[in-house]
């Protein structure tokens, strides 16, 4: 039982870094209807973007390398630039296709991956880069003696991590000005443009917000695996998550996160070895598959009504 | 002048219904059917044939098989290659596993295999509609490359499920040099692409395009939205799965199942978005433009940095160079290619006399 348990574990601690990935389309599809299939190559450029700059920091400013200084200034410059990227793309690329059909503008963000994947690997290369985000990844001590299991500590952190985060959005969402905007414009956009709220100021902030998210995701990301182009396939993985969490809902992504992240661990193990194995490649995109025949609108989505 | 209609007049609904309505229309595609079918053989080089014409002919395949279910029918599909596999092991196992078997025979039954798969994979749409049903498609992508290398029997127990076509033999004819396997593919792109142009004018067609614009309103004036949708997927999966046959036999003669990966699929996908989203020419269109930006991009970096090229940026320029042009046709050409020759169409019509 120890062992399932453990399997369990290592999945949800998993699923909470799908979840992470997945809260940034949730954001951008609440308040603008894109669905914005970089993402994923918006985490890799956040990652990428990170790493480069805590590589050059030391030499530019003469800061010790590896120090806590390094770190805040690389994540402030990568932040800008994420926010940069954001607004550019809300400019340059959704702007001109305002109101085109949801499949135009879905397939516009897959060239929008290429673009940012080709863009990060041109500036910073394409090498696997480590990083260090100073946290052990060892299993925890009284969890191991007292229960028998191997419960990593980094998994650990990055859970919390990801519950201070959506606490931290969901807060800004209720109770600041630009948070109920925010809802206000996922509502309704022509009811929110016409009590005066600034759409383009809006999808802006959406943007930079996605783009801040992107960035925590990496950086966790990149901590465990490297940071490296295989980034954006997991990062595809979000997206059974979305299928099962709604496209809408803000915890619908958390807990479709924790259930990708527990049943493909657990399908690998205990499904895994009558079949020959590697089917956690897969296994979320069925599982979604199946889930969607069944509940279309996923567990927390808006119902939808066709009307003709 | 030269390209006018005035004074071609239609007597029959029979003349009316042509596939090819204009004269001109006509002389053009057989003189194109005839530069193809006998001057390209004869003069194009080997290194030609072998590394554009037929490679642009089979991805036009594919597209128009995308552009069927996309284009036509309105369904996002992800998993174009993941039909080409299917499609390509079908038609292998075929011919391994029975005696005698016909070539021509073994491509349409790999077809079907992949038609077959496509409807099961189909079937979500029913109920699923635009990016849900894409990620749908994704399953498809991941789940058939990875049943095509764990499961040995269909690769024939070769290791991790690369397979070698098998030689092209019709009636006794060998088809091993590069120009009769061009000749080949060319036959069986034309016909195939003949058939996709008058299925998407026939009833079937125009219930796609129905279910395309809005499947409630389609289903109210009396279409099947299963039916429609599901022959969608059908047909669309024949074409790919053809193709991808054909880019096991006549393109590579080598194929493993991580070839057909999630890349190839996007490839696709960009060919008919550059091309033009419901147009049988712009599958063509974009499947050459896709086909030749990486060479022509390769070509352009080497005289400019001229050796000094630093290492990788070429593969990212690549990168760059795709998710760019996509954004650049949606915005400003959504029809794509294909909606620049129905500009210059009107254009000769007019021609020297605009006024």
């Amino acid at each position: 039982m120890g062992f399932f348990f453990e399997v369990l574990i290592g999945g949800l601690l998993s699923g909470v870094l799908y979840a992470l990935v997945a809260l940034g389309f949730v954001l951008i599809y609440k308040a603008s209807g894109v669905f914005n299939f970089a993402q994923g190559a918006m985490v890799f450029f956040a990652a990428l973007t990170f790493v480069g700059f805590q590589a050059l920091l030391p030499g530019w400013t003469g800061l010790e390398e590896g120090s806590v200084m390094v770190f805040w200034l690389a994540f402030i410059l990568a932040l800008a630039s994420m926010i940069v990227l954001g607004i550019l793309t809300e400019k340059v690329v959704l702007r001109p296709l305002v109101n085109q059909p949801q499949i135009t503008l879905f397939m516009a963000t897959i060239g929008l991956s290429f673009l940012v994947e080709g863009i990060a690997q041109a500036i910073w290369g394409a090498n696997v880069r480590a990083l260090d985000l100073g946290i052990a990844d060892e299993p925890i001590g009284w969890i191991l003696d007292s229960a028998d299991m191997i419960v990593s500590s980094f998994d650990v952190f990055a859970a919390a991590l990801a519950g201070i985060l959506v606490a931290a959005l969901a807060l800004f969402f209720q109770y600041t000005k630009v948070g109920r905007a925010l809802r206000a414009v996922a509502d309704d956009h022509q009811a929110a443009l016409s009590i005066g709220i600034p759409l383009q100021h809006i999808w802006a902030i959406v943007w930079g917000v996605a783009g801040f998210v992107a960035l925590v995701a990496g950086l966790i990301w990149g901590a465990r695996s490297g940071v490296q182009f295989a980034l954006t396939f997991t990062a595809l993985k979000a997206l059974p998550v979305l299928i099962l969490g709604g496209f809408t809902s803000v915890p619908g992504a958390i807990v479709g996160g924790l259930i990708i992240g527990a049943s493909e661990k657990l399908a690998e193990v205990y499904i895994g070895p009558f079949v020959g194995g590697g089917i956690e490649g897969w296994f979320p995109y069925m599982l979604a598959l199946f889930f969607l025949l069944v509940r279309p609108e996923g567990l927390f989505g808006e119902k939808h009504i066709d009307r003709v | 002048m030269l390209y006018r209609e005035a004074g071609q007049f239609k007597a029959s609904y029979k003349e009316d219904q042509q596939i090819f309505p204009i004269r001109q229309d006509r002389v053009g595609m057989a003189v194109i059917l005839a530069i193809f079918f006998l001057a390209v053989p004869m003069f194009a080089s080997e290194y030609w044939l072998q590394a554009i014409l037929i490679p642009v002919l089979i991805f036009s395949l594919a597209a128009i098989g995308l552009n069927i279910l996309t284009g036509y029918a309105g369904q996002l599909s992800l998993g174009s290659a993941a039909f080409m596999a299917v499609g390509a092991f079908g038609a292998y196992n075929f011919m391994l596993r029975i005696d005698g078997m016909p070539f021509i025979v073994a491509l349409i039954l790999g077809g079907l295999c992949s038609a077959l798969v496509g409807v099961a994979f189909g079937l979500p749409s029913l109920r699923i509609k635009g990016f849900y049903l894409a990620v749908a498609t994704l399953a498809a992508q991941f789940f058939i490359v990875w049943a095509l290398v764990k499961f040995p029997w269909f690769s024939n127990h070769s290791s991790s499920g690369v397979i070698s076509a098998q030689e092209v033999n019709i009636l006794g004819f060998a088809f091993d040099t590069p120009v009769l396997k061009y000749l080949l593919t060319l036959a069986v792109v034309v016909v195939l692409a003949l058939l996709a142009k008058n299925l998407v004018r026939s009833t079937t067609g125009r219930r796609w395009m129905a279910v395309r614009d809005m499947d409630v309103a389609a289903e109210v004036i009396g279409i099947r939205p299963m039916r429609a949708k599901l022959s969608a997927f059908a047909v669309s999966s024949f074409y790919c799965g053809v193709a991808g046959a054909l880019y096991a036999y006549t393109y590579l003669g080598t194929v493993e199942p991580e070839g057909f990966n999630l890349d190839l699929s996007f490839k696709i996908l960009f060919m008919i978005i550059i091309g033009g989203v419901g147009s049988i020419l712009g599958s063509f269109l974009g499947a050459a433009f896709i086909v030749l930006l990486p060479i022509f991009l390769n070509v352009f970096m080497h005289s400019v940095f001229a050796g000094s090229l630093p290492a990788g940026l070429g593969s990212n320029l690549e990168l760059i160079v795709f998710g760019g042009l996509i954004i650049f046709f949606l915005i400003v050409e959504p029809h794509g290619l294909a909606r620049l020759w129905t500009l210059a169409k009107d254009k000769l019509r007019l021609w020297p006399f605009p006024h």
